[in-house]
Formats: C-alpha cells, sequence, structure tokens
C-alpha cells in the first residue's frame, strides 16, 4: 500500500513538473528569457546525464564536457559537411557517444575515486584538443558555423519559442525515464555499488558491467543534449566545451542535490539562469559560484532538493508542535 | 558441498595461507577459529572470490569455483557477511534486502527505463519478497528506516537478511558476534539454527568461543595460515595442539 501510495505522489510530482514547463513560455512572450530557458533544458540534460553517473553509481567525471562536445560536432559534421539529416545526425552522435564511452569505459570505471577523476579529465583534455586541432574537420577554434536546425515535416525548429518545446519534451522524457530507472532494481543496484561495492558484488550485483552500462548511457544522453545544442545555436566552437564547463556541470549535480533527478534540474536551472544576473559582476560572478558551492557542502551536503526537503519537514513539525500547545494552552 | 583444496595465498614474501584443506558438510554449521593473524578473513575473501589465491582449488557442490567472482557465486548461492558489516548506508532498510534478491530477478537498463510490464510484475515481487524475509528475521518494522541510522546489532541482522534473500545455499558469516552484547549473541545462536534448519549451510569465523562451541558441529582450527586441526567441538577443546597455539607453549 505504501509502495503505491508513494508511486502515486511521484506521478502527481512529475505531471505538476510537466505543466509547469509547458506553460512557462507563455508568461515570457517575446523575452530574450525564453532562450535562456531553452538553455536551462539543455543543462538539464546534461545535469541528468551527469547525475546518473556520479550521484547513484557513484562514480566521478571530471570529462563530461568531452561527451556533450563530441555529440555536438558530430551532428554539425555530418550534417554541414555530409548533408544528412539533423535527425539521423542525432541518432548517430548518441550511438557514437555512446559505442566510445562503452569501449573507455571498460578500462577507465575499473580505476576508483581520485584516479577515476584524473583519467576522465584526461579524457576531456584530449577531447578538446582534438576539437581546437583538427581544422580541416571542426573548424578549429573559430567554430563551425552554417548548422542547420532541426525539422519535422514543415516545422522548422528556428525560433527560440519552437526550440524550448523540442528541447524541453526531450528533457522530460529523458528525467521520466531516469526516474524511473533509479526506482528500479538496476537503480538500486547503482546505489549499492555507491554504498559498498563489495558488498554489491557479495549479493550479485555484476558492478563491473553495471558501471559501464551507466556510464554509456550517461554519455548518450550527454551527446543528445549536444546534437540538440548544436542544432539550436546552429554555431559550435570548442570553448563552450572545455574543462571549465565539465566543473560547472559537476556544480550544478551537486548543488542541485546528488541522487536526485529534480535535483539535477534545480542545478541546472540556477547555473543557467544566475548568469544573467551577475552580469552586472562581471567576471566575479565565478566568485558567487564557488561561495554557493562551499556553503552548499557545508550547510547543505545533501544539495537543495534534500534541504529543501529537510526544511518542509522542519517547518512542519513547528507547526504542529505550536498547534499541539496552543491546544494545550 | 564446499571443499577447499589445499589453498595457499602469499602477499608478497608473507604466507597468509598454507595448504588449508577441508569439507563442509551440507547442512551443518562449521566453525573456522584461530588466534589473531591466523588467516581466516584471508580464507573467506579467497572462498568468496575477492582474493585470487596462490595456489589450489575451492569447489562448491562438485563444482570448481576457484577462480569465480563474487557476483558470479551470488547466483550459484554462496554469500556472506562482513566483520565490518557492509550495509548500503544511505539506502533503506527493505531496499537493502532488495538488493539481496538482484539475481532472482533480470529486468534489464531498458526495461526498468521504460518500466515494461514484465519489470512492473518483477517489482512487485521482489518488494513482496524482501518483506517477507523482513519479517522472518522480524525487522519488518524498520523497513523504512535508512541503514545508517540502525544500531549495531540490528545492522548485523539486516546484513544477514539480505545475505538470506539471495536464497544462498551456503552463507559465510565474519565474526557475526563481534561487537553484540551476551543477549543479542544468545538471539544470534537462536537465529542460525533457525536458518541452519531451512537447509542452508553455515560457516563462521568467530572470536566467541561459546558461541562456536554452541552452536557448530564440525571446528577447523587455522594457526599462522596452517590448518592446526580440525573436528567436534569437543575433541577441538581436548586436543593439546590447540591449547598450546591458543595459550602459549609453556
Amino acid at each position: 500500500m505504501a509502495a503505491r501510495s508513494k508511486e502515486k505522489r511521484e506521478i502527481i510530482i512529475f505531471l505538476i513538473f510537466v505543466i509547469a514547463v509547458l506553460v512557462i513560455p507563455l508568461f515570457l512572450t517575446g523575452s530574450y528569457l525564453i532562450n535562456v530557458f531553452v538553455f536551462v533544458g539543455i543543462n538539464t540534460l546534461l545535469a541528468v546525464a551527469l547525475n546518473l553517473l556520479l550521484g547513484y553509481a557513484g562514480q566521478i567525471s571530471l570529462g563530461h564536457a568531452a561527451f556533450f562536445g563530441l555529440g555536438a560536432y558530430i551532428s554539425g559534421i555530418l550534417t554541414t559537411r555530409f548533408g544528412l539529416d539533423p535527425w539521423f545526425a542525432l541518432v548517430i552522435a548518441a550511438l557514437a557517444n555512446g559505442m566510445l564511452a562503452f569501449i573507455i569505459g571498460f578500462p577507465i570505471l575499473k580505476l576508483k575515486g581520485h584516479y577515476l577523476a584524473m583519467a576522465t579529465l584526461g579524457f576531456g583534455i584530449i577531447m578538446f584538443i582534438i576539437f581546437n586541432e583538427t581544422v580541416s574537420i571542426t573548424g578549429g577554434p573559430s567554430g563551425l558555423p552554417g548548422i542547420p536546425n532541426i525539422q519535422i515535416g514543415p516545422l522548422i525548429f528556428d525560433s527560440d519559442l519552437r526550440n524550448y518545446y523540442l528541447i524541453w519534451i526531450i528533457t522530460l522524457a529523458v528525467m521520466l525515464l531516469s526516474i524511473n530507472l533509479s526506482q528500479s532494481r538496476i537503480g538500486r543496484a547503482l546505489r549499492a555499488i555507491h554504498d559498498s561495492e563489495v558488498a554489491a558484488r557479495v549479493m550479485g550485483v555484476n558492478a563491473r558491467i553495471l558501471k559501464v552500462q551507466i556510464f554509456t548511457v550517461s554519455a548518450l544522453i550527454s551527446a543528445l543534449a549536444g546534437s540538440l545544442y548544436a542544432h539550436t545555436m546552429t554555431f559550435i566552437a570548442p570553448a563552450s566545451f572545455g574543462f571549465n564547463f565539465s566543473v560547472e556541470l559537476l556544480t550544478m549535480v551537486i548543488i542541485g542535490g546528488l541522487g536526485s533527478i529534480y535535483g539535477s534540474f534545480l542545478g541546472a536551472a540556477i547555473l543557467t539562469v544566475l548568469p544573467e544576473f551577475l552580469r552586472v559582476l562581471q567576471d566575479f560572478d565565478i566568485i558567487v559560484y564557488g561561495l554557493m558551492l562551499i556553503v552548499m557542502t557545508m550547510y547543505m551536503p545533501g544539495g537543495l532538493i534534500s534541504g529543501l526537503q529537510q526544511i518542509i519537514e522542519y517547518a512542519g513539525r513547528k507547526m504542529r508542535q505550536k498547534g499541539g500547545a496552543d491546544a494545550a494552552g | 558441498m564446499l571443499r577447499v583444496d589445499k589453498i595457499t595465498k602469499v602477499f608478497g614474501g608473507l604466507t597468509a595461507l598454507e595448504d588449508v584443506t577441508f569439507t563442509v558438510k551440507k547442512g551443518s554449521i562449521t566453525g573456522v577459529i584461530g588466534p589473531n593473524g591466523a588467516g581466516k578473513t584471508t580464507l573467506f575473501n579467497i572462498i568468496t572470490g575477492l582474493y585470487t589465491q596462490t595456489a589450489g582449488e575451492i569447489h562448491l557442490n562438485g563444482k570448481n569455483i576457484s577462480l569465480f567472482a563474487p557476483e558470479v557465486l551470488a547466483g550459484l548461492g554462496l554469500v556472506r557477511t562482513f566483520q565490518n558489516v557492509e550495509l548500503f548506508g544511505q539506502m533503506t532498510v527493505l531496499e537493502n534486502v532488495m538488493v539481496g534478491l538482484h539475481t532472482k530477478s533480470r529486468s534489464g537498463i531498458f526495461s526498468c527505463a521504460f518500466k515494461l510490464p514484465g519489470q512492473r510484475r518483477e517489482e512487485r515481487l521482489i518488494r513482496e519478497r524482501a518483506l517477507s524475509w523482513l519479517a522472518f528475521t522480524g525487522m519488518a518494522d524498520l523497513a523504512h528506516m535508512q541503514a545508517n541510522n540502525l544500531p549495531f546489532g540490528k545492522g548485523r541482522l539486516l546484513e544477514i537478511s539480505r545475505a538470506l534473500a539471495v536464497e544462498p545455499q551456503i552463507i559465510l558469516m565474519d565474526e557475526p558476534a563481534a561487537g553484540l552484547n551476551s543477549r543479542e549473541t544468545a538471539e544470534l545462536a537462536v537465529f542460525m539454527q533457525k536458518i541452519k534448519e531451512s537447509g542452508i549451510t553455515i560457516v563462521l569465523v568467530e572470536h566467541d568461543m561459546e558461541l562456536v562451541m554452541d552452536i557448530c558441529e564440525e571446528v577447523i582450527v587455522l594457526n599462522l595460515g596452517k590448518k592446526l586441526a580440525c573436528g567436534t567441538p569437543r575433541q577441538i577443546q581436548e586436543n593439546p595442539a590447540v591449547i598450546a597455539a591458543y595459550l602459549g607453549e609453556g
């Protein structure tokens, strides 16, 4: 019974979230903020992807911007140089990334802790150099222009509003699938690996394969975000896919809450919207992120989502106590 | 049922185990005892596939399992508990036991993400069976508590519940009574008899001699990596070599 009612509550929360996402543009007609919310969608995809790996399986990646970039470049190159349909390019980009992650996952994910961080960092840097140096293919530091928009029949996704709906429908679908996954036997096995890999293995969880699988899924989603980014922006350059962005993704996941899909949205939203309001600080905005990360890890190590839950529960207890005291008095 | 054949383990220059041979009878409780550093935990780590032995073979029901990984052994019905209680701390008590049912379910990433009908059915079944295991171990009222918040004794019990959920043929317990008070140890002894009666073979490493002599049918004594003696508790208690190893040769 408890399981049933919990499931119902989950569905209601998700539906409220979907409705909120769908109606937001109505309040933002003509505003540049709609464009910001397009990026919230893309960053949510990326944060969810990284969270599956870091928040659930407990495996760090400091190179996730590389998968994002590779997705963007494969999509960009296939459409501009080979004239492929963007949808087709998107699927190829996702599959190619998944395959790459599967192949490098076996040796890389044998490593633990700092060593895994270093290996993924190395991977990110190698990819960044490739984006920059293979000028004849990627356009190098000056970027790759003229990437076509995604098209469904006569409908071309060339405006912010259209892209908003395109990207958010995909993001919502990925969020739903990730929530399902996190509550299944696979999700439990991943969290078990996170807490004690040895005990998980003794219980019959094939930790090695499962880590590679979730790494593959994570890379695949990141590539999907990359493709969508390329076809929305119509221009890409290596600077968007460097180490800084990997760290930014990590910050989104940690601020939002490890192991929470909605937390990933919250983290992505904050780190995407905040810069718009921090423009006045110019280059000093990085200080605000640093402070946020310090404050979060000190006072809300579970991230904003669990912090909010705790505050609500605390307020609820206080209210009840007060109510009880009033009734007694 | 379990046959350990001339197991040797060398760590660098240190021989932790040397030619250790014994068999465990089906449906029995076998104790492995020995002074600190005798190689008991190393032996368990080798049997359960966490370490690889330098030489020797292990057979489970006639099958050579010498080089099998722990996750494969779980599928064959061999599980263990740990000396320092290895729980999934961030998960609830119920979820811990549900992980124990991992080998009893099949749904992959794809069917879990899309919640295919077979996966939903399986999920319900996992939940029901996990709850019934918690009822068996008397932990049903703690089902939704986070495992980290359990008192130590309950943590031990949860680890055993989780191992039982694998529906093992044989369960290896590494010092199950360590850190328990005398009342909890007595409860544990009763509980282990109950597990044995359900047809599961138990091997335990234990320092609590009273417990070992009380519930074990067969005792194996290790000392400095070698098998010193084996036999019934009474035989062991009267064995002069064992007495010498424990009390020091005088």
